[in-house]
């Protein structure tokens, strides 16, 4: 972490841009992040001072507080996170957009419009977004004066008429796949534009999936939010819970004693492994490599066995709860982690090889479904995706938590943006893995899993910094007098590699779709909300 | 090659019998009788995300794994709703989802079992009816089992695809 040595010359800037910061907010109350709060008509001014810095947008939500819509964005830059804020009026929510200087930040923008009503300005596209036919236009689900029932009608109708970005052209042709796909997999809407076997245009619908997360997460106590910050997404339920925990103690001062931290950091590192060997299957799978495909859903299994016999449950879903974790880890089951690790490492010895060495495999994944740098950076995508692509940034190492800040991180960074280039960052982040948990293991602190849950009388607010499986997610939460939730933002990595799929697929053939999809395998519910 | 061979000959099959306790070895049998029978030794299911967080899926891919390689049993999933016998469905039905759940309900054939699976697809689960969600599936489709658990694990899947069976098995002797 810099410390925000950049910051003094980003604050002369925003003045060079005419950038009025308002006082009232101290830029300290959100640890570890900066605040500032800006004007809403400088809005736009301070985005284009952060992208001519090169911040990276981690995205943009609101919040409906008493008479005003509070709207923040997260910038990050060489480790450090800054939150900007900015109050916007209910009755004329009209703010300058990020879009025109951060491309990646366009659909949560749209979810911000469709959510709590904020209409941006000079927006690429002010299509609606996370919006279906499930509440009319005009009516906002984040709203006070929306119930989490809402008004729904008795039947909701398919979004047939979502206007769609059409190719013209001789020869151009449509293929609509989804919402209910061919396997057993997320639900969403695919538009492809085709001339021949060439993938002219990809459009994505997604929002089929949303459940209305952050609504019913109101008014939830800190368990509450833990366990529904477990299933935004089912594949990411330690980070997603990670994060809210994160934030949590963050507004509340609470300090994780260090074998909580240590037993974490063991939950993280096994979800990444188990996630990245299904994914390098059902990639090779998808290239009709079957071999790989068996080898690694067999050592996915025997990896969720030991989840099972180890944590208790197979995805390892409300093992972290607010202060810690829920139970120790005992010393056989300490034992069982160190042997699976050894025949894990073992078994990746003699199977990784083979995969790097196969030509046949090798040629169907190199240059296909490349991701420029340049796009990658443009998009602002974190995790493999952007590692694959030159974006070297990985949260445990860049802005290290607890306990990641005493280890050593490494994080594997290619150029080529291929889909070989991400099946070689997951391996090599497998490797990592393994090497952490090692360290972990080796390491246990002893005491206490619980910190005592102090819960001061007072709103408060935090935000959680995580580096999950698919990358980087921020959440944001803030907690009334009461102790009950009031906001609840998971920003999600997948909000940022499902457009640069869009990219990614762009002169392929339709029938490379499924294995570009799988190498980047953006969340649906995730990003649903 | 040779090692991609030598990999496989060391490995060997893996496949487990399912778990060895006396209720599903049971089950099994007159499962495999009713498929065999009543379907013809193949039992096509279409599995629907109708809003899961996509921990359900996670696991009833591990079916495919070849720890249980539920083709043994005469069970595989197909990728239309035209070629089923029975939909998995999974998640609290999202509204966004709804219609596309009601669409794939049918188009699906008779008998077209429905298998609720997971708490979500039971009750609701975490998730319960809101602007945004149907709550459980039985909200907008008919539901002839529910197999709870967030997620239900592989064993717990099989029991209930298989229990499924029965139930539709005698209501069809009826």
């Amino acid at each position: 972490m810099s410390g925000f040595r950049w910051l003094h010359d980003y604050l002369a800037a925003l003045e060079g841009e005419h950038v009025v910061l308002r006082e009232e907010a101290d830029p300290h109350t959100l640890p570890p992040a900066h605040r500032l709060m800006v004007d809403g008509e400088d809005w736009g001014s301070a985005a284009k001072v952060s992208a001519a810095f090169g911040h990276r947008h981690a995205g943009v939500w609101g919040e409906h507080i008493g008479d005003w819509i509070i709207v923040r964005a997260c910038l990050a830059f060489e480790g450090d996170y800054l939150v900007l804020e900015t109050p916007v009026s209910p009755q004329r929510p009209v703010l300058p957009s990020h879009s025109p200087y951060y491309s990646g930040i366009d659909r949560l923008e749209r979810h911000l419009q469709d959510m709590l009503g904020v209409a941006f300005l000079d927006h690429p596209d002010s299509r609606r977004w996370t919006r279906h036919q499930a509440w009319p236009e005009g009516s906002y689900p984040l709203r006070h004066e929306s119930p989490a029932s809402g008004t729904p009608p008795k039947r909701t109708p398919a979004d047939s008429d979502y206007p769609f970005v059409e190719v013209l052209g001789s020869g151009v042709y449509q293929i609509p796949v989804g919402p209910v796909h061919a396997g057993i997999i997320e639900p969403g809407h695919f538009r492809f534009h085709a001339v021949g076997e060439d993938v002219l245009r990809l459009e994505q619908r997604l929002g089929y999936v949303h459940k209305g997360i952050e609504k019913i997460a109101e008014g939830r106590d800190p368990e509450g939010l833990a366990r529904l910050a477990g299933r935004i997404s089912g594949d990411t339920t330690v980070a997603h819970t990670w994060a809210a925990c994160m934030a949590m103690e963050r507004a509340y001062d609470v300090s994780v004693p260090p074998l909580a931290l240590a037993i974490r950091a063991i939950l993280a590192e096994r979800e990444r492994i188990a996630n990245h060997l299904g994914d390098i299957g059902a990639i090779c799978n998808d290239v009709g490599f079957a071999f790989a495909h068996m080898q690694c859903a067999r050592l996915r299994e025997q990896w969720q066995r030991g989840n099972q016999s180890v944590f208790g449950h197979r995805l390892l879903m409300d093992r972290i709860v607010p202060g810690g974790v829920f139970r120790t880890l005992t010393y056989q089951c300490a034992e069982l982690l160190k042997t699976q690790n050894q025949d894990l490492s073992k078994e990746l010895d003699s199977l990784l090889p083979i995969l790097e060495d196969q030509p046949s495999l090798q040629d169907r994944l190199a240059n296909t479904g490349v991701l420029a740098a340049e796009d990658a950076r443009r998009l602002g995508v974190t995790g493999y995706v952007g590692k694959a692509s030159g974006m070297d940034y990985d949260v445990r190492r860049d802005h290290a938590y607890a306990p990641y800040d005493r280890l050593t991180v490494e994080s594997p960074c290619l150029s080529a943006g291929d889909v070989a280039a991400r099946v070689q960052v997951r391996a090599s982040e497998i490797r990592h893995s393994l090497g952490l948990l090692n360290c972990l293991m080796e390491n246990l602190p002893k005491g206490p899993v619980q910190a005592e849950w102090t819960q001061p009388a007072k709103a408060i607010e935090g935000i959680g910094v995580v580096e999950g499986w698919r990358g980087e997610i921020v959440t944001y939460v803030r907690l009334g007098e009461d102790g009950r939730v009031q906001r609840f933002f998971a920003r999600d990595p997948s909000w940022f590699s499902w457009p640069a799929l869009e990219q990614l697929i762009h002169g392929n053939i339709v029938a490379d779709f499924p294995v570009c999809n799988k190498s980047v395998n953006a969340s649906y519910s995730g990003h649903d909300l | 090659m040779l090692r991609i061979l030598n990999k496989i000959r060391r490995i060997g099959i893996v496949t487990e019998t399912p778990p060895r306790d006396r209720e599903i070895e049971a089950l099994g049998k007159t499962v495999r009788r009713h498929i065999d029978r009543r379907f013809r030794g193949s039992l096509a299911i279409r599995q629907v995300d109708a809003g899961s967080c996509n921990g359900c899926e996670l696991e009833i891919h591990a079916l495919n794994n070849p720890y249980y390689d539920i083709e043994r049993f005469g069970v595989h999933f197909v990728a239309s709703p035209r070629h089923a016998d029975a939909l998995l469905v999974t998640g609290p039905v999202s509204r966004h989802m709804e219609t596309a759940l009601r669409r794939t309900w049918r188009a699906t054939p008779a008998p077209k079992i429905v298998i609720a699976a997971g708490s979500c697809a039971c009750d609701g689960g975490e998730f319960g009816v809101s602007y945004a969600s149907c709550g459980a599936v039985e909200n907008v489709i008919p539901v002839d089992v529910k197999i709870p658990g967030c997620p239900p694990a592989p064993a717990d899947l099989l029991k209930g695809i298989l229990s499924a069976l029965r139930a539709s098995t005698s209501t069809q002797g009826k």
